[in-house]
Formats: C-alpha cells, sequence, structure tokens
C-alpha cells in the first residue's frame, strides 16, 4: 500500500492525520456548507451582512417552502424527473443491444462501429447544436421533454455503448458458445444467458446516465424554451433572475437542484465509481 | 475466446436446410441488434457532424434560405477579435485544468489509508463532481462578489478593497477555471483512489526493501503501475476542459465584453444571438473546435486500437 499506511507510524503522526482530516475535509466543502447555510437564513442576515456567520434565525422549512410557492422549482423538478429516467432506460437498453453485437459476434465491422459510438462520445456539443435544434424544430419536437429525451438517449449511447460493449466482451465466450451448440437462438442467448450476468453494468450505467442527464445544462437551454418542459438546472438559472439578490431562495434552490444526483451517488456509490473509474484499472 | 463465428455457423450448417434469415442467423443477428441504436445514434450525432460542416459554408438565419459562402465565414473568423479571445481562453482552460490530474492525486494519497470513516471522508471529497455545474457556477459567483462573498470578507479583513473578479477583464478566465476545477479535482481523485486500490503490493514491498521512499517511490513504482489512471484522467479533463460551457453561461455570459469567452460559449452566443440568428457562422466555430477535438479523440481511438490488438 501507498502511501505508507498510517498505523504503522507514531502516535503523533496518526494524531495528526485524524485532526487534519476534518479540517481539510471542511475546506474542501466549504462552499456547500456556505449555501447550506445561507439557505436556512432569513433575509434579514444577508441585508445585513451576516453571509457566513451563525444564521440568527433557522428558516429551513419556510425558505423551501418559499422556493416551491414563489417559483415553478416544482414543476422543474419534476420535467427533470420527466426528462432524466425515460433517457435512462432508453439509453441504457439500447446500448445492451448495441453492446452485446459488438462484443459477441466479430464481423469485420465491429470494431469500426464500436470505435464510431466511441468517437461521437467525445465530440464537442456544439458541433451538433445547429443540426439537432433544426430537426427538432421540423419534426415539432423543439420544446418538448419527448425531443429532449430523444437526443439525449441518443448522444448518451456513445458512451453506454463503450462501457457496455467492453463489459460483455469480459465475460467467458465459452458460455455463449455452448448454449449455441446447444441449439438456443441468438436472441434467446442475449435475453436469459447474457442480460442477467450484465446486471452490475446495467446498475452502474443507470447511476452514471441519471447523473449526466439530470445535470446538462447545454441541451436544455437549446432545445427547451418554455417552463412546460424545462429541466430544474436551467430552472436554476431563471430563478436566479427571478430571486434577484433574495440569495436565501437562489441557495435553496440550488440545493434542491442537486440533492437528487447526490442521494442517487450515496445510494449506488459503489456502482457509481465502478461506472466512471471503468478502464482506468485495466488497459 | 479463440473460437470464431466460422465455427459456429459450420455447426448450425446441418440444419441449412431452413429459411434464409435462419440459416444467416449469425451473420444478420449482430445487425438485427444493432440497427436501433445505430439508427438513432446516426440520426442524432454522426450525421449532425457532417451537416454542420457543411452549413458552415453557408450564411443561415435558421428561418430563411441558405446562401452559399464557401469559406466566407473562416475569412470572417480570421479578422474576430472575440474568437481570438475565445481561442486564447481555451488554451488557459486546456493548461490549467491539468492541475486536475496532479491535485487530484495528491488528495487521492493523502485519503488512500484506512483510519475508520475514512469511506465516508473519501465519498465526501467526490462529492463536487456530482454536483451541477450550474449550481457550483452560481455558488462561486457568490463568492467573488466583492460585497457579499468570501473574496470581499477575506480582502477586507487584511484591510484592502476586494478585487471584483467577474468583473475584471485579466481575472475573470481564471475566476472560472478556479470553479470548474473543484468538480474536475473531485473526478480525478476518485480516478486514482481507485488505481491505488490496485497497486501491487509486492512491488511497493520490494520498493521500499530497495530504501526507495517518499518521492522516488511515487515517481519509479506507484506513478507507473497508475498509468491507466493517468490517462483517463487526462482524457476526461481535455475534454471537460474543451465543453466549458455551463460555468461561463451561469458566470458571466462571456463578459465582461467577451473577456471570458470560450469557442463553445462564442458557438452558442452567435448561433443563438438575440441580435438573429447566424447558424453558418456559428457552424464555422463549431468546426473549428471539432478539429481541435479530433487530435484528442484521434490519440485515444489510436490508443484503445493498440490496446485491441494487443
Amino acid at each position: 500500500m501507498f502511501p505508507k499506511p498510517i498505523e504503522n507510524s507514531s502516535a503523533g503522526v496518526r494524531t495528526g492525520y485524524q485532526i487534519i482530516l476534518p479540517i481539510a475535509l471542511f475546506i474542501w466543502l466549504l462552499p456547500l456548507l456556505a449555501i447550506f447555510l445561507t439557505s436556512i437564513r432569513p433575509a434579514i442576515d444577508i441585508n445585513q451582512g451576516n453571509i457566513f456567520g451563525m444564521p440568527s434565525d433557522f428558516l429551513l422549512i419556510e425558505n423551501y417552502a418559499a422556493v416551491f410557492q414563489q417559483s415553478k422549482a416544482g414543476m422543474y423538478l419534476w420535467n427533470s424527473v420527466r426528462i432524466t429516467i425515460p433517457t435512462v432506460i432508453l439509453a441504457v437498453g439500447l446500448s445492451c443491444l448495441t453492446g452485446y453485437a459488438l462484443s459477441v459476434y466479430r464481423f469485420k465491422w465491429a470494431v469500426p462501429l464500436f470505435f464510431v459510438f466511441v468517437a461521437g462520445n467525445f465530440v464537442p456539443f456544439q458541433i451538433l447544436m445547429v443540426p439537432v435544434r433544426d430537426l427538432s424544430v421540423n419534426t415539432g419536437l423543439y420544446d418538448t421533454v419527448k425531443g429532449l429525451v430523444l437526443f439525449h438517449s441518443a448522444f448518451q449511447l456513445g458512451f453506454c455503448t463503450l462501457f457496455m460493449r467492453n463489459f460483455i466482451k469480459a465475460l467467458p465466450y465459452e458460455l455463449i458458445e455452448s448454449a449455441r451448440i446447444d441449439g438456443v437462438g441468438e436472441f434467446k442467448i442475449f435475453w436469459y444467458l447474457v442480460l442477467p450476468l450484465v446486471k452490475p453494468a446495467i446498475a452502474a450505467l443507470s447511476v452514471l446516465i441519471f447523473t449526466f442527464i439530470w445535470n446538462d445544462f447545454f441541451w436544455a437551454t437549446v432545445l427547451i424554451q418554455g417552463d412546460h418542459a424545462l429541466p430544474i438546472t436551467a430552472g436554476v438559472r431563471a430563478l436566479n433572475g427571478q430571486f434577484v439578490s433574495q440569495w436565501q431562495l437562489v441557495s435553496a434552490a440550488s440545493l434542491l437542484a442537486a440533492i437528487p444526483p447526490v442521494l442517487m451517488f450515496f445510494a449506488m456509490q459503489k456502482h457509481f465509481i465502478a461506472g466512471l473509474t471503468l478502464g482506468a484499472t485495466k488497459g | 475466446m479463440a473460437t470464431n463465428n466460422g465455427n459456429a455457423a459450420t455447426l448450425n450448417a446441418p440444419h441449412g436446410k431452413r429459411s434464409w434469415l435462419h440459416r444467416n442467423r449469425i451473420k444478420m443477428a449482430p445487425w438485427l441488434f444493432l440497427a436501433p441504436g445505430l439508427i438513432f445514434f446516426f440520426i442524432y450525432v454522426i450525421a449532425p457532424i457532417f451537416e454542420s460542416i457543411w452549413i458552415s459554408f453557408y450564411a443561415w438565419d435558421g428561418l430563411g434560405p441558405k446562401e452559399w459562402v464557401g469559406m466566407g465565414n473562416y475569412v470572417e473568423l480570421m479578422d474576430d477579435d472575440r474568437f481570438y479571445t475565445s481561442l486564447v481562453n481555451n488554451v488557459w482552460w486546456l493548461v490549467l485544468y491539468m492541475l486536475a490530474v496532479p491535485a487530484g492525486l495528491g488528495i487521492a494519497l493523502f485519503l488512500n489509508q484506512t483510519v475508520t470513516g475514512i469511506r465516508i471522508y473519501k465519498s465526501l471529497f467526490f462529492f463536487p463532481f456530482v454536483i451541477s455545474q450550474v449550481v457550483v457556477g452560481l455558488i462561486f459567483t457568490w463568492f467573488y462578489n466583492p460585497d457579499f462573498g468570501i473574496v470581499g470578507i477575506v480582502w477586507k479583513f487584511f484591510g484592502a478593497s476586494p478585487p471584483a473578479i467577474l468583473a475584471d477583464e485579466d481575472l475573470v478566465t481564471f475566476g472560472i477555471i478556479l470553479a470548474g476545477l473543484w468538480p474536475q479535482i473531485a473526478y480525478c481523485m476518485i480516478l486514482y483512489l481507485t488505481g491505488l486500490n490496485n497497486v501491487s503490493p509486492d512491488q511497493v514491498e520490494a520498493g521500499r526493501l530497495d530504501n526507495a521512499k517518499g518521492w522516488k517511490m511515487l515517481w519509479y513504482i506507484i506513478l507507473p503501475q497508475l498509468k491507466p489512471a493517468t490517462f483517463i484522467a487526462v482524457v476526461v479533463t481535455v475534454i471537460g476542459a474543451l465543453r466549458s460551457f455551463d460555468l461561463i453561461a451561469i458566470m458571466t455570459q462571456g463578459g465582461p465584453y467577451g473577456s471570458s469567452n470560450v469557442l463553445a460559449y462564442y458557438m452558442f452566443e452567435t448561433a443563438l444571438s438575440e441580435y438573429g440568428f447566424r447558424y453558418g457562422y456559428g457552424s464555422a466555430i463549431a468546426t473549428v473546435l471539432f478539429l481541435i477535438m479530433l487530435v484528442y479523440i484521434s490519440f485515444f481511438l489510436w490508443r484503445m486500437y493498440q490496446d485491441e490488438k494487443g
């Protein structure tokens, strides 16, 4: 193990480490703590310049309720759910198929097509912006949740296919081979044999894509105009304009936007990290 | 994985008198599995890349007819000061964003211990990455506020008058990059923590016997084993730097006077400008950004190709 395990060090070093650890964390998360404290402050604190001290009153429920009452935050959050969940299902579902096709069958297009998915995953959003916006306008998908879901799913397929293909490739090929010899159909092999084995990959991808899509801001700005379909990330920006200098409400709204991915991360931490670091441990 | 489909197909041959589809199912199967995803990906990702490049040779407001201008948009770019400012800022982003890699490694080394509660610490350190950049941007905008922000408080504490970082043409880009580094460092940290988990203890022990410690150990024994983590960290950091959009849109909208613009934001601003859409010119900027990214994409694919072969 590197660095040297701290338990082999002198008592002084150990205590020092135990003291520095929380201090370092405190500094690292200071921005978040500050925004949380602000979100429960009364407005008068901010006007009097009490911004980083203790709040003079704790208005946790009042401030958060005010965000929902005075703005469309509730609707924005619901829109984010309506955008994120179908995207996760569509992108992860389709990538099981593409990943399977590109890993189990060895045909001459397998590697070139795989590279197309990988390369597509890395392109800057701006090179897609004008045609995708134009396509959405022409097909009546502009300014709809459906339009955003379709685009997100298609784009995330790049990353999902990369992930799935590598995951399935690492499964023992003999399993599939022996099923074929037994005369099991190709789709049955996929459905009954491979799919149960890729469950961990599905879990990892789902949490990752959930976070990516929930946090998307660019495409929401490009493809959505009205409040009826605006997700919370773009909504928070709108609120920022609406609640001018009411920092306690802006902070509360920001934290509301951040909570779902944070909960997702904590609930599925193992899968989340496995997803992010795939490829970082091998190759 | 020595056997290939050829063998499987021969094994199926005895049933060969059935329908054509049945006989060719091994050949057809991958295309049936691929079709939905591939078509979808083609419509929304692959085709738009070429369309954008095509549109960059036109003048187009998105509504009326397109007008062919050839290299006109690119010629205009050459004389566009805002384009150069964006380009220079992109270079700053690329260079300074790279600090996330060593910083992430530093934090990972600091946290790679087994004291009680360390797992919670690791997850909490990772926190900034999970949060939307919109929220990160709002937090830092507020921090940088000379009247209300932490910058104001610190400067006033020392009796100095605080700088308005986001209103200062020379400082603004660095202020935004610093905000972007916060989640990016967290990302690199998690990559390295996983990498450190897989460092071979035997080699570390062998190194210790050879009296390697501290920096020497890190440089000669640990870092070579962390190469895969470093590779991914560099790739995601480069892409993150070139994709920087959210923070700029939230914190400054490219201002003051375009001084914090980057190509990604400048393209958006031009294409969907309030003074009339300029799809053609925007697409030309996007094409330049794409070509820059293509260098990295090619490098990544080349690396992957080497792995596939080996």
